[in-house]
C-alpha cells in the first residue's frame, strides 16, 4: 500500500483561534501539520503514511520504544504549539482517521463535547505532582511520636519504643496512603480539577523510590504560583514525603470525555 | 546511567502516561481500527521490555 495516507489528530481548538494555521509545524510523519475547519471547531491534522501508522504497522512499531517515545514527543510537539496559541483539546496519541471528511464527521457529531472540554481548559494547564514516601523516615517519624509520652532513657522507654516501632512499620503503608489521600484532596482544592493516576511502576521510572501519589491537576493559570507554592508547603509540612512537581502540560487528563466531577 | 538519562526517561514515562491515557477519545467507528484499551497495554508492555534493555545492567549502551 505504497503513497496511501491516513489523518493523525493532534488537537482540536476554536476555528476562530487555528487561523491563519501552523506555517513551518512538522507533525509525527514529518509531515506538514494544517486544519480541518467544521465551525466553530477545527482539528489540527496530518497526513500520514499507512505503511508505518496504518493500524497494523503501527501497533507493531508502538512496540519500539525509541519509535514509541519519538511519536509521542513529535505528537506533544504540536499539541504544545496549539496550547501555546490557544485553548486545545489534544487527542489521544494514534488516532488516525481514513480521510478528511472523517475528521469532519468527528467535529460535527462531538462538537458539544468538544467545545465544553475548550471551556474547561481555557485558563487553565495541568500540573503534575507525584509524591514519593521515604519508608524509614516515616515509620521513624511514627514511632517517635506514639513512643513520646513513655519518657527517655528507661527501660520501659526504650521497650515503647521498640514497640512502636515494629507497629509502625505495619502501619507505614496505612498512614502514606492517607497522607497522599489528604494531599490530593488539598492540591484539588487548589485546582479546578484533579485526579489521581496509576502510580508509575518502578519498572518503568527506574526509581527505586516509593510513589504514593502520581497525581495531576487543572489549575487556573493566574493561581499557578500558588499551586506551587502549596506543593513546596506540603513537602516542607510532611517529613519523609518528597513532592514533585512537573508540567506545564498540555490538558491531556482533563480534555477526555470523562471528566472528574468538580 | 548517568542523571541525565534519568531525567528524560522519567519525563518520558510521564509524557507517555499522558498522550496514552489521556486525551480526546474517538470511537472505532470512523477511524482506522485501533483498540484504544489495548494499545495503552501494549506500549506500556513495550516500554518494560524495552526499558530493562536499555537501561539494564549493562551500562555500555552505544547512545
Amino acid at each position: 500500500m505504497t503513497g496511501e495516507t491516513g489523518v493523525w489528530l493532534y488537537a482540536v481548538t476554536a476555528a476562530a483561534d487555528a487561523a491563519p494555521g501552523f506555517d513551518g509545524l512538522a507533525g509525527v510523519a514529518g509531515e506538514p501539520v494544517r486544519i480541518v475547519t467544521v465551525e466553530p471547531l477545527a482539528a489540527l491534522v496530518g497526513s500520514v503514511p499507512l505503511d508505518v501508522f496504518g493500524a497494523q504497522p503501527m501497533s507493531r512499531n508502538l512496540e519500539d520504544l525509541d519509535w514509541l517515545a519519538a511519536t509521542a514527543r513529535a505528537h506533544d510537539a504540536v499539541v504544545s504549539a496549539a496550547v501555546r496559541r490557544a485553548p486545545s483539546a489534544p487527542l489521544r496519541l494514534a488516532t488516525v482517521f481514513l480521510d478528511d471528511e472523517r475528521v469532519r464527521e468527528l467535529l460535527r457529531d462531538r462538537q458539544e463535547d468538544l467545545a465544553a472540554a475548550l471551556v474547561l481548559v481555557s485558563g487553565r494547564t495541568e500540573w503534575g505532582v507525584k509524591v514519593y514516601g521515604d519508608r524509614a523516615a516515616l515509620s521513624g517519624a511514627i514511632a517517635e511520636a506514639r513512643a513520646e509520652p513513655a519518657g527517655k532513657g528507661t527501660g520501659a522507654a526504650y521497650l515503647a519504643r521498640r514497640r512502636a516501632q515494629l507497629s509502625a512499620q505495619e502501619t507505614v503503608e496505612h498512614d502514606a496512603a492517607q497522607r497522599a489521600e489528604i494531599i490530593h484532596t488539598r492540591l484539588s482544592r487548589r485546582a479546578a480539577a484533579g485526579r489521581r493516576q496509576p502510580t508509575t511502576d518502578p519498572a518503568l521510572s527506574g526509581r527505586t523510590d516509593w510513589m504514593v501519589l502520581n497525581g495531576t491537576y487543572l489549575v487556573d493559570d493566574d493561581r499557578a504560583d500558588d499551586f506551587a507554592a502549596a506543593v513546596d508547603a506540603l513537602g516542607a509540612e510532611y517529613p519523609g514525603i518528597r513532592l514533585e512537581l512537573t508540567g506545564p502540560w498540555p490538558p491531556y487528563s482533563f480534555a477526555g470525555v470523562e471528566r472528574e466531577p468538580p | 546511567m548517568n542523571s541525565v538519562d534519568s531525567e528524560r526517561r522519567i519525563a518520558l514515562v510521564d509524557l507517555l502516561d499522558r498522550v496514552l491515557a489521556g486525551g480526546v477519545v474517538v470511537s472505532g467507528d470512523i477511524k482506522l481500527a485501533i483498540a484504544d484499551v489495548d494499545l495503552v497495554q501494549i506500549s506500556l508492555r513495550a516500554l518494560i521490555s524495552s526499558v530493562s534493555t536499555l537501561y539494564g545492567p549493562a551500562p555500555e549502551s552505544p547512545r
